[in-house]
């Protein structure tokens, strides 16, 4: 039989054209009588919008049009909720979804006020700074608690208070337990924010074609076919009038999701309305303004145990920071709240957060998507419970995990896919061992920590663990299709943004139809080509398309099967599929080229059989019931220099368990990339907010991503769990990496400080040299 | 991030650039590596009426010995500094300090030059170069003048040259003997500005005692901060951990660090005294090895 390429470790199919500049991105669109748009941004984070006046950009030589959000007429709007509040009892939603152009007032910094569509994009910035825009400035709310005072000035001027949601969650009774806890343990955290950094800015290519009435949008999205759902709706087009094309992206990791961002809403209008393509590229600085972020809680966390280290219960009351609207709804802060309970059993949980309304950025999922915040939560909080009960921190995590008779696990709290949060499956012990064991646990302990103590190095291991909700509905589709040359065609709804879907979808398809990977040619983010779907984000391509992907294979093995088995006038089970033929078994004549076969099946003269499709084509569909939970462990050493509090992380390994693996190689890159934001979110990363809303750092020279020489080797280890919700087993990777690196890095800081006498707890993150060192004086003064 | 208009010339010799300064003044811009230049006019921050490129003025790119002093065109780059073996051999303090200007591909492009005219207060060149007590040239159409290192800087971005010059030459001086050298500086990643940075020089005497010295910080005031007192403090010394510590503090006194995202002016003070006394070791050790 054939190799099976599912599990292989195969290098990526779409690299060389990556590599060798071949790609096409949303920039590399072109006509030859493209306009370009550039934006007037408001320059305050709060303010009333008084006058606009855009007459002297208008007589600049290459302006073609500006637009105010008056001058859209009946198309101003604002945007979608893209994702409805869950059914949670008593819950408070305020939808407040972002303009198309700010309309009496602007909430935030960078918000759009002006649209100048010029000859080209130099013009058109130029044209900016003849606009004159009065505005009168508002009180500005950057606190994420202070923005509920009774004082605090509204953003949106229809509500009482800032409060964009409250919500309630319970799941037994936790006075009750704390009532019997031997030990409770409360503190207060602060997650502050950061931003993807995508290396490729959003942007949006609009071209109307008014002979074929037919609209084209180029986009930097990782949910095309949504984009051209909404896009239709909002312009009277049906949906077949409308073409979304996401082509290679540079990253999305989630602010590229779905969101009708205000560009996406206008761009495509303005082609329409001017009968001419019109280009928008987001510049590095509108990035930073304009493209959602995430991070910013406040938390007030409790726990209670008994003096074994049994989890009793745990409430957690926090303030979430929405930014200035909510256009996604709750899946950030519902995130937080079911993946603090991590891969523990809590009996009793009280959970309670309010998302609030700053004049800051909106915060929509990033890689992790409030995850990490909830992992931040639980595992400071056993640490410190650790701490309390003389417990090492690695067996007060062993003794609270669920067993593998527990699976599935229902946790009867609402998850953001709205169905109750259930782990399909687990096995954590083995993952937490082989973590030990690869960072090399007891040995540390027993002689390199001492060693490094005497030589007055400040030497630290960390070791935390998490959940990763992963695969989560509703569904996505593929149409498999073998060509006339042999070569398979792989058509599906979801967009793609490095992930490597190029390669692993392949493979999934080459175990059925015979065929090798890099003769499979994998479309994704075409909507002309494949029309359904949902997109890509919470770690589903893998699980959801690649199911997809999988049931519609094995229809055309079967038809493969069926059709062979006419023209060769054997049974089915007398053929094999493979080196891209069929043949009869033991009777090597008796063989064709797929390529050959699916001709036949489209005859050009006589009749297909009633009932029958031509072609060696099947489409077919995956919707799991539930997300398929994912598991892991993150450990590492690291060491301070005493003097600077510089750190420098020495080893970092990652054990995780995300069910069957279908290309190990790209898995790794999934965890490399994860952890290297992981790392920065941590210690680097931080958009620092002046109390005006204004962004102190909004440039890459002062706003840290960690780059190749600041990210350690990463040693990767693999446990396998499969799932039992997918015909694969396979669970999602996508977060993992980015989900437990800042609690595992401030609790091997704390190690490390141990060394040199200074206990001290860290309950802030990002953290860096400078807050370090600030801690670290004021543990000395006390 | 598109540049305002400008008009752009590029010369291809350094009488035609001298022409064109001496024509248009303040107004005529010199784009030497462009690192930060250009970013500065992307952003919008700055708006030059005219850039005048001088990466056609190959006169301006040169390292060579002239007698005991190194001299250096404006436009060698950073890259061909890190390489030359004559700054190696003659001027390693200088040459230490090269790699930590930003990035490979930055000092592909940057030149000396253009980071010495810049003035940047973060900048590691200008730090050198007054550790070094290096020389600058300006030159006209109506001539050239020779401006000490101390004096060429004079504040924020702010230099000693006038709107009918540009600088064409750096010239460094031989240390002297039993002098040893340092660079240090601690930035949040590798390449990025420093919170703190310093150059030491020590001279010992024939018993061992320090006979000059210089500690020149980045980062902490408006320019290249030559802390003279702490300097001061250390003649006549032995270079032991005790009199480092006092220099140490007595240079944490006379930087005035503005701090920024990164790094509060007590973290910066914090660093100056720690960086201080690190690169007085190892400039002590050099000093003791060319003994």
């Amino acid at each position: 039989m054939t190799t099976r390429y599912f599990g292989q470790r195969i290098k990526r199919n779409e690299d060389p054209r990556l590599l060798t500049g071949q790609a096409l991105f949303v920039d590399d669109v072109n006509f030859p009588d493209l306009l370009h748009v550039a934006y007037v941004r408001s320059p305050y984070a709060h303010a009333r919008i008084k006058r606009i006046d855009v007459s002297k950009a208008l007589e600049r030589p290459g302006v073609a049009a500006a637009y105010t959000a008056a001058d859209l007429g009946d198309y101003w709007r604002v945007g979608p909720l893209l994702v409805s509040p869950p059914p949670v009892r008593d819950i408070v939603f305020n939808e407040r979804t972002q303009p198309i152009l700010a309309k009496d007032k602007v909430r935030h910094v960078g918000e759009g006020v002006v649209a100048i569509v010029a000859e080209s994009r130099y013009i058109a910035e130029d044209a900016v700074a003849d606009v004159v825009v009065d505005y009168e400035p508002l009180p500005v709310n950057v606190d994420v608690r202070k923005t509920l005072e009774p004082d605090a000035t509204l953003l949106h001027e229809d509500l009482d208070q800032n409060l964009a949601a409250h919500v309630i969650q319970h799941k037994g009774d936790y006075e009750a337990a704390k009532a019997k806890a031997d030990v409770v343990i409360a503190r207060e955290f602060w997650y502050d924010r950061g931003t993807a950094a995508a290396m490729e800015n959003r942007g949006v290519v609009a071209q109307w074609d008014a002979r074929f009435q037919k609209l084209t949008i180029w986009d930097t999205t990782q949910a095309p076919v949504v984009i051209r759902n909404g896009m239709a709706a909002m312009l009277g087009l049906s949906e077949s009038q409308v073409r979304v094309i996401a082509p290679f992206i540079g990253g999305g990791f989630g602010p590229k999701i779905m969101m009708f961002y205000p560009e996406e809403m206008l761009i495509p209008w303005l082609a329409m309305k001017l009968n001419r393509p019109v280009k928008w590229i987001e510049d590095r600085s509108e990035n930073f303004y304009t493209t959602t972020q995430e991070r910013g809680q406040w938390h007030e966390s409790e726990i209670a145990l008994s003096k074994e280290g049994k989890i009793l219960g745990v409430r957690d009351v926090f303030w979430h920071d929405s930014g200035a609207y909510d256009p996604y709804g709750l899946t950030v802060p519902i995130n937080t709240q079911c993946t603090l309970l991590g891969m523990y059993d809590v009996p009793n949980y009280a959970t309670e957060f309010k998302a609030v309304f700053t004049n800051k950025p909106i915060v929509t999922p990033y890689r992790g998507a409030g995850r990490q915040h909830g992992v931040f939560v639980m595992e400071r909080l056993l640490d410190a419970a650790a701490k309390e009960l003389g417990l090492d921190k690695t067996e007060i995590r062993r003794r609270n995990f669920l067993t593998p008779d527990q699976f599935p696990h229902n946790h009867k709290i609402i998850y953001q896919d709205f169905t109750e949060l259930t782990y399909d499956s687990g096995d954590y012990e083995p993952i937490l061992a082989k973590a030990k064991e690869m960072i090399g646990y007891d040995e540390f302990y027993k002689t390199l920590k001492p060693q490094a103590e005497k030589e007055g190095k400040l030497l630290g291991l960390g070791l935390v663990c998490y959940v990763e909700g992963t695969g989560i509905g509703p569904y996505e589709g593929a149409r498999v299709q073998i060509q006339a040359n042999g070569r398979v065609s792989v058509a599906t709804g979801v967009g793609t943004q490095g992930q490597g879907h190029f390669t692993s979808f392949a493979q999934v398809v080459a175990d059925q139809v015979g065929i090798p990977p890099d003769e499979i040619d994998v479309i994704t983010g075409d909507t002309d080509q494949f029309h359904w779907g949902v997109g890509t984000f919470a770690s589903r391509g893998a699980v959801v398309a690649g199911n997809a992907i999988h049931a519609a294979s094995k229809r055309v093995r079967q038809r493969i099967l069926d059709l062979a088995s006419e023209e060769f006038n054997v049974p089915p089970e007398e053929l094999e599929i493979g080196n891209g033929r069929v043949c009869v078994i033991g009777d090597p004549q008796k063989t064709m080229l797929l390529g050959d076969l699916a001709n036949k099946a489209n005859p050009l003269r006589g009749a297909v059989k009633p009932g029958s499709e031509p072609g060696l084509e099947a489409t077919d569909y995956f919707g799991p019931p539930m997300g398929a939970t994912a598991a892991g462990a993150h450990a590492m050493i690291l060491e301070i220099d005493p003097d600077t509090m510089m750190i420098e992380v020495k080893r970092y390994v990652v054990v995780h368990d995300c069910g069957k693996v279908i290309n190990p190689l790209i898995l790794d890159g999934q965890v490399h990339g994860g952890v290297a934001q992981g790392l920065g979110n941590a210690f680097y990363e931080e958009l620092v907010f002046d109390e005006q809303g204004q962004l102190l750092n909004g440039s890459f020279m002062d706003y840290l991503l960690p780059t190749a020489l600041d990210v350690p080797r990463i040693e990767v280890g693999h446990h396998e769990t499969p799932s039992p919700l997918n015909e694969m087993g396979v669970k999602g990777a996508g977060e993992a990496g980015a989900i437990p690196a800042a609690p595992l890095f401030v609790q091997a800081v704390e190690d490390a400080l141990r060394a040199g006498g200074i206990e001290l707890e860290i309950t802030q993150i990002p953290l860096s040299p400078k807050r370090l060192w600030e801690l670290v004086e004021t543990t000395k003064a006390e | 991030m598109k540049p305002a208009p400008f008009e752009y010339h590029a010369p291809d010799s350094l009488e035609a650039a001298l022409a064109l300064r001496a024509e248009h003044g303040d107004e005529a811009k010199a784009l030497a590596g462009g690192q930060s230049l250009i970013p500065a006019m992307n952003f919008r921050i700055a708006q030059p009426a005219l850039l005048v490129d001088l990466n056609g003025v190959d006169e301006l790119r040169f390292i060579r010995m002239e007698g005991d002093e190194l001299r250096i065109g404006a436009m060698t780059t950073q890259n061909t500094l890190e390489r030359s073996e004559l700054a190696a051999k003659h001027q390693p303090l200088l040459f230490e300090t090269v790699p930590f200007v930003a990035h490979p591909q930055i000092r592909n492009r940057g030149t000396l030059g253009g980071s010495i005219a810049h003035a940047d207060p973060a900048a590691e060149l200008p730090v050198a170069a007054v550790a070094l007590d290096a020389r600058m040239k300006a030159q006209s159409v109506d001539g050239e003048r020779w401006i000490p290192a101390k004096q060429f800087f004079q504040g924020f971005f702010t230099v000693d040259l006038q709107p009918n010059e540009y600088l064409t030459e750096i010239a460094f001086p031989a240390m002297p003997p039993r002098t040893g050298w340092s660079f240090m500086e601690v930035a949040r990643r590798h390449g990025d500005y420093a919170m703190c940075g310093v150059a030491a020089r020590v001279t010992l005497d024939g018993k061992g005692k320090c006979k000059a010295a210089r500690l020149v910080y980045l980062n902490v005031g408006e320019g290249p901060v030559d802390a003279e007192g702490a300097a001061a403090l250390l003649v006549g010394e032995k270079i032991t951990p005790e009199s480092s510590a006092a220099a140490a503090e007595k240079a944490s006194a006379e930087i005035s660090p503005f701090g920024s995202v990164h790094a509060s002016p007590e973290y910066q003070t914090h660093l100056a005294r720690v960086l201080t006394k690190r690169a007085l070791r190892r400039a002590h050790e050099r000093a003791q090895a060319a003994s």
